[in-house]
């Protein structure tokens, strides 16, 4: 943390994106988490992806529970909307907003203890509804604002600062969000940007629940030798498996790609999906190969990082439903409420 | 990746010049004053600590407060991140102007003197330069000056009301007091004779005295017509008391500005000063082109003088050709077009067009050798002529230039002459030193401002536009305010305090890449510098300002570059740092004098190599 804020002052050089803005317009305040924490680099990123897509301020929501990560959004776009829950219950606010005012773009920040343990009913849940948003986990292995004790992703083995080894299986969110039919799914470390911010501007033009698990090492508690969620760890072990870019609606796809290497998928905003397969034989658009492929790399230590499953195809929460375009927040009280005598007219057809 | 023998190589650090360079201020000045040191005493409230900092280096911080040239502030760092740089010169006046008495930190003559003689001719800022060096030496100084009073053009060219008398008086008198002999209204009429008698070295500090004269018909036909820098002598020592009520100034450098403002408080009514070209190749500083139309000067441009109007014996007016000129994309300017004729009533016109070396008195066949302006050819390092024991420096070098390297001048020629005195090589000099030192004090406390503040540069209060012209020597400048100097000060940004990076600590968790708030940090593949530059996290068009480079990071092999263009040095990415990666030190540039070069004199620390 730092106790001058970050000055003003800025590159005369900046670019400026659709609204003119620059990056810096999309900043938040000042970080007071520790010095070096991965979660810092993720903000960069988020800041980096909503500039580049020229997000209107003030039509993004950012929504957390509790934790360190659940702190970061207080540090990117001041101006948008925020919600900062209860532990664990990030995902319900989300899909309550959600259902209330389906024009925002809904960001969700939560960390490996509040998605993986006590919000692991709220998470797999928002996935079943397939919640339009994008749910960012920033992944440490611990819980660091109590001081460094494993959370439920800390891999077997894995030595804390002090004491002994995890001996318990860690909950995948990947694996998780792939046998529960979540659609967008991808995998980052907070120190590799230039794969972060294109899977982040994806997921946040996926229509429907879009998961990004991002590897974010606790500088703190857990960036020692033999802890596997490491910077060092994580640069040893990492792998690319699909590299992707975003491109905007309208914009042309650039021809810096080999022709069969390539692979454009249209998404439902206009915008395209450009897959650079470093796996040959990995199948980005198949759950079960996907899967079966994901636990053999993680048994042999792998990190394996990129866009891993999507699926373009699937209703979301409220195509599921039915509901109607307009928010439910923009409709006026008598559109909500129709009265006594149209509650007895819908009643009255059960009967 | 490209391959290893194009990549650009680790900085080296520990080379003075490369931190040096950052200081942008410091490395724009001649004499090389630690610019950032001496405002950050200023803003501690130790206005003598301030004023010793720049008599270190500049010898007269009250006179060049009022009137330096100030290199260092077109390169101010400021000017690129916002439009003005810090008010350095002003704030080197706040120094001067707040000092307690400082006589009893001045060096001193030594009881004994060390047998050697050395002879400085003209007592301007050059030679009093070299006496400041050598008198605490042992060295037995004597200044010979043709004029009843010493301070050279200080004195004689730049109006009272732009540098108190006072003020020479008191900086001059410090360097007098350390036993220097001045012999004063005692002009040398032939070097070759001073070579006979028994100095061990002379300097030569005669300054460029003679005027550019304009020969153009009536110019001999009236008294009327006068050369600028003889007529300002002549104001100075009030030999002249009054001017006619509409005065033509031809020229617009420096000069012209004091001439015009002079006229103004001696009876002119209406001053124009008169440019052959158009306002951007005018040769004045802004500032002074700005404090004479304060005055309501007016300045015309596109003339060029064909003739002097004599009617009846008497100067009546000058003849122009109005002028028309094609300046092409780089700013180059045709020799102009005549449009037109004109003829200015006027009763005075002050030439001030230039001026030139004039050595009448130095023989020919002493072995020293002229070029075709008249200037001698003198080392550029070791300021030494082709006659040995003959040194040279200030205008009469290299011709005209300015106060500070004057000043920069007299510190080289002083090693130069004390080598020479003690029989050992002029060549063979100190080298410049670097001290880095952490200013880390705390988890987030540095021991400087670090905060960027935004405000916008203080404007200098004048006098009253009416009250000044009541007497030739009412200072116009009031200098800052108190509240002013505590707002300038924190606009310095505080660039000899160095990010210095150890590569071999660095995690690369990109948490000083993300806070930076000039994106001029980057880790990335290395690469050659031009392409490099291109990939960067932000535009690094400034090839003027270096690239730092780490050597390989641990964990990837990457490199971290930084663009030291724009950095404010805010000390945030040290902040960030959670292994302490970057941190920030202060450099201080060991900057060489006569006086280290005895052994038990060294005041030169032993230099800390950064990595």
């Amino acid at each position: 943390m730092s106790y001058i804020a970050k000055p003003k002052v800025s590159h005369p050089g900046m670019p400026r994106n659709k609204l003119g803005l620059t990056s810096r317009d999309y900043e938040g305040t000042v970080s007071t988490l520790c010095a070096g924490c991965g979660h810092d680099s993720i903000t960069a990123a988020i800041i980096q992806a909503v500039f580049e897509l020229g997000v209107e301020p003030h039509m993004l929501a950012k929504m957390s529970g509790i934790g360190c990560s659940s702190k970061t959004p207080a540090y990117f776009v001041s101006q948008a909307h925020g919600f900062n829950s209860v532990h664990g219950r990030m995902p319900s606010v989300t899909t309550g907003a959600s259902a209330a005012n389906r024009d925002l773009l809904y960001i969700g920040v939560s960390g490996d203890g509040d998605s993986l343990s006590i919000g692991i009913g709220q998470f797999v849940h928002a996935i079943r509804r397939n919640v339009n948003m994008c749910y960012v986990i920033e992944n440490n292995g611990v819980y660091g604002l109590t001081k460094g004790q494993f959370s439920a992703s800390a891999d077997i083995g894995s030595k804390p600062k002090k004491g002994e080894a995890n001996n318990q299986e860690p909950i995948d969110p990947v694996s998780t969000a792939l046998s529960l039919g979540a659609t967008y799914i991808a995998r980052s470390f907070s120190g590799d940007k230039e794969q972060l911010i294109p899977l982040l501007k994806g997921a946040l033009m996926h229509r429907g629940f879009a998961l990004v698990d991002i590897v974010s090492p606790c500088v703190t508690f857990n960036d020692h030798e033999g802890s596997t969620k490491s910077y060092a760890h994580t640069r040893q072990f990492y792998h690319h498996v699909i590299d992707m870019d975003y491109v905007p609606p309208a914009e042309e796809i650039k021809a810096a790609y080999a022709k069969g290497d390539a692979m454009p998928i249209e998404m439902h905003d206009g915008s395209t999906i450009v897959f650079r397969k470093v796996d040959q034989d990995y199948d980005l658009t198949s759950r079960a190969s996907a899967f079966k492929y994901l636990r053999e790399r993680f048994h042999a230590g792998e990190i394996s990082t990129g866009l891993l499953y999507l699926d373009e195809s699937r209703a979301e929460m409220h195509e599921l439903m039915g509901n109607i375009d307009t928010p439910l927040s923009q409709l006026p009280f008598e559109g909500l409420n129709p009265g006594n005598a149209e509650l007895k007219k819908l009643q009255k057809g059960y009967r | 990746m490209p391959s290893v023998n194009i990549s650009m190589k680790p900085t080296d650090t520990s080379n003075p010049e490369y931190f040096h360079k950052v200081v942008d201020c410091q490395w724009g000045c001649p004499a090389h004053t630690d610019v950032p040191a001496y405002i950050r005493m200023i803003a501690q409230g130790d206005f003598s600590a301030a004023y010793m900092e720049n008599r270190k280096s500049n010898v007269f911080p009250g006179i060049l407060g009022r009137v330096c040239d100030r290199p260092c502030e077109p390169a101010c760092r400021r000017r690129r991140v916002e439009e003005n740089p810090v008010a350095i010169c002003r704030l080197k006046r706040v120094a001067a102007d707040h000092r307690d008495d400082i006589t009893d930190r001045l060096p001193k003559a030594p009881e004994t003197s060390n047998g050697k003689k050395v002879a400085l001719i003209g007592a301007g800022c050059a030679s009093l330069t070299v006496a400041n060096d050598l008198a605490p030496m042992g060295y037995e100084v004597t200044i010979f000056e043709a004029l009843q009073t010493t301070g050279g053009l200080m004195r004689t060219n730049i109006p009272q009301f732009r540098l108190p008398p006072k003020v020479l008086d008191e900086e001059i008198g410090y360097i007098l007091d350390m036993n220097v002999d001045l012999k004063l209204n005692h002009p040398i009429e032939s070097l070759k004779s001073l070579l006979e008698e028994n100095f061990d070295a002379v300097f030569v500090g005669t300054g460029a005295p003679r005027g550019k004269n304009l020969e153009i018909p009536g110019r001999y036909d009236s008294d009327r017509i006068h050369i600028g820098i003889d007529w300002l002598e002549s104001v100075a020592f009030e030999h002249v008391k009054e001017i006619g009520k509409q005065v033509l100034i031809i020229g617009v450098g420096n000069t012209a500005m004091d001439c015009c403002r002079t006229s103004l408080r001696i009876g002119a009514e209406n001053v124009k000063v008169m440019a052959r070209k158009p306002r951007e190749f005018f040769k004045a500083s802004a500032w002074e082109l700005e404090d004479a139309e304060e005055e309501n000067v007016e300045i015309l441009v596109n003339h060029s003088p064909q003739e002097f109007v004599i009617e009846g014996g008497k100067l009546v007016g000058m003849k122009f050709e109005l002028m028309e000129y094609k300046v092409d994309e780089n700013g180059g300017i045709d020799r102009g077009t005549v449009v037109g004729e004109k003829i200015i009533p006027c009763d005075d016109v002050v030439l001030a067009i230039g001026q030139d070396n004039a050595f009448p008195w130095i023989e020919r066949d002493i072995g020293i050798e002229f070029n075709d302006w008249d200037c001698p050819l003198v080392d550029e390092t070791t300021m030494m002529s082709g006659r040995k024991g003959v040194f040279f420096g200030g205008d009469s070098a290299f011709g005209p230039k300015n106060i500070i390297w004057a000043v920069e001048h007299g510190h080289q020629a002083a090693i130069s002459i004390h080598r020479y005195c003690q029989g050992e090589s002029i060549d063979d000099r100190l080298p410049y030193g670097l001290n880095l030192a952490s200013q880390k004090m705390g988890m987030h406390e540095w021991s400087f401002s670090n905060y960027y503040d935004g405000a916008s540069r203080r404007l200098m209060p004048h006098v009253d536009l009416k009250e000044r012209f009541k007497k030739i020597n009412i200072e116009v400048e009031l200098g800052f305010t108190a509240e002013q100097a505590v707002q300038e000060v924190e606009r310095c940004l505080n660039c000899d305090i160095q990010t210095v990076f150890k590569a071999d600590l660095c995690i690369e968790c990109d948490a000083c890449i993300d806070i930076c708030p000039v994106n001029c940090l980057t880790i990335t593949k290395n690469g050659e510098e031009d392409e490099l530059r291109t990939r960067l996290s932000a535009p690094a068009e400034n090839h003027a300002q270096a690239l730092y480079v780490s050597a390989e990071l641990p964990h990837t092999g990457r490199v971290m570059i930084k663009d030291e263009d724009l950095c404010v040095h805010c000390s945030l990415c040290a902040e960030r740092c959670p292994t302490g990666a970057w941190d920030m030190q202060k450099s201080t540039i060991l900057v060489p004098y006569a006086k280290n070069e005895i052994p038990d004199n060294q005041s030169l620390p032993a230099a800390v190599s950064g990595s």
